[in-house]
């Protein structure tokens, strides 16, 4: 049976990892690639790298980054940040990732998507999408939530995968950072519109968060930073445990 | 010296990682020599089977790859260009192994991406040391039927090959290059052969 994936999320600055973290017995918590490494120990099924760098300047230092990942990372990675063109994307591939993930220039851009689609195959392109709900509606907001837009989550998520995405990572900006759980109604209902899969992203708290998720959603990963990263959640324990619920895991 | 074919499907990056974090050396090639006297050749995929195939067919690859006589390992795209015929754009391909690639029909969500459980011939050599059932990475839109080369099946909508053998050309739909601790013993196996 195809599995659920749990997947983190490492948040990049000029080449090292943002927030800080707990893992006692790793010297250089900053250093990406060797948190990525525990996380692969650890049972992860994917991981996702954000480049939060705003400035161009410091591109090189992300380039030789993604290409030490996919030296030393045997799972699949996708990474994120700062595309706005199919040149910025083939970079990216070049340098090893599998996956990217684009968000506000997709939207801006949505030629955009199918060229990636054509050029590497839909099954490369991830599309990011920021929803926040305000009076009963999903909205979609772009660069980096700041920006509200009038786009309605479900009908821009149907769009993106008709256009070439080839997986939605979905983030609720009401739920993230909250630790109350996952956006479970909206994640259900984009899930299920898509014929593609669906990664939700913020709320994650607790291990039933994500219980709850796969047993009430059809997503078809999870993604955190924060639990797993400061240890609130370990991930052997988290996918033993949904095994113990049921949830197919790896 | 392990060879990487080199065409216009593929991410030759990532197999070579993979194939040098177990420490052998390799080359990305399309260099007709190399070819032939690498000890093993991968053909590995990501991409269309009809550009795959034209290419092939225009830079005579095609005839050399089933020609080789050494070990040969088609990975994903690799393993449906290793079949005779797929139906993603209506191709002929290599024909090493006499069976059809067939599109997944849109029951669920396509492509099927992510971890899934093989079940493996548990004494084929390219199995030794890993336990019958594991769960390795997929991403593809198109599937092997199961034939007599079947060493190993997956299922997803319908039951397919997960991997196959006939004499010394080996494939699998999976991507061991990808798939964790799993993944680097199936490929350890193929490159110990």
């Amino acid at each position: 049976m195809l599995k659920k994936r749990i997947i983190p999320c490492l948040d990049i600055k000029d080449g090292r990892t943002v927030k800080g973290i707990k893992f006692i017995d790793i010297q250089d918590a900053g250093d990406p690639v060797l948190l990525a490494k525990r996380y692969v120990q650890e049972g992860a099924d994917e991981l996702v790298f954000l480049d939060i760098t705003a400035t161009q300047e410091k591109r090189k230092t992300w380039i030789a980054l993604v290409e030490r990942i996919a030296k030393d990372i045997n799972i699949p990675f996708t990474v994120g940040g700062g595309i706005n063109s199919v040149e910025d994307a083939k970079r990216l591939i070049n340098a090893g990732a599998d996956k990217i993930s684009i968000n506000s220039a997709a939207i801006k851009n949505p030629t955009l998507l199918s060229d990636l689609a054509t050029q590497f195959g839909r099954q490369c392109v991830v599309v990011a999408i920021d929803i926040k709900m305000e009076n009963e509606e999903w909205f979609v907001f772009i660069s980096g939530g700041q920006i509200a837009t009038s786009i309605k989550a479900l009908e821009w998520a149907k769009q993106a995968a008709f256009l070439g995405a080839g997986e939605l990572l979905i983030t609720s900006m009401n739920n993230d950072g909250t630790k109350n759980g996952f956006a479970l109604p909206i994640l259900d209902a984009i899930s299920k519109s898509v014929p593609i899969p669906v990664i939700a992203s913020g709320g994650a708290g607790t291990q039933e968060h994500f219980k709850d998720l796969f047993a009430q959603t059809q997503v078809s990963a999870a993604l955190a930073a924060s639990v797993f990263h400061f240890s609130e959640i370990s991930i052997p324990f988290l996918k033993n445990y949904l095994k113990t619920q049921h949830i197919p895991i790896r | 010296m392990i060879a990487i074919l080199k065409y216009n499907a593929g991410n030759s990056t990532s197999v070579k990682n993979a194939v040098e974090r177990l420490g052998f050396s390799c080359s990305i090639t399309n260099d007709h020599d190399i070819l032939k006297n690498a000890s093993k050749v991968i053909v590995p995929g990501v991409g269309a089977a009809n550009t795959a195939m034209s290419f092939l067919k225009e830079t005579g690859l095609d005839q050399l790859i089933v020609a080789l006589s050494q070990p040969v390992l088609g990975i994903c795209l690799g393993q449906q260009l290793f079949c005779t015929y797929s139906e993603e754009g209506d191709t002929d391909c290599l024909g090493i192994f006499n069976t059809q690639v067939k599109k997944f029909p849109p029951h669920k969500q396509v492509p099927h991406m992510g971890w899934n459980t093989i079940t493996m011939q548990p004494s084929h050599p390219l199995f030794e040391n890993v336990a019958e059932l594991e769960d390795v990475y997929f991403v593809h839109s198109y599937y092997c039927e199961l034939s007599n080369y079947t060493i190993a099946s997956c299922e997803y909508i319908c039951t397919f090959s997960a991997a196959m053998q006939k004499d010394n050309f080996y494939a699998t739909q999976f991507h061991p290059e990808k798939s964790a601790s799993v993944g680097a013993k199936i490929l350890n196996n193929f490159l110990q052969l």
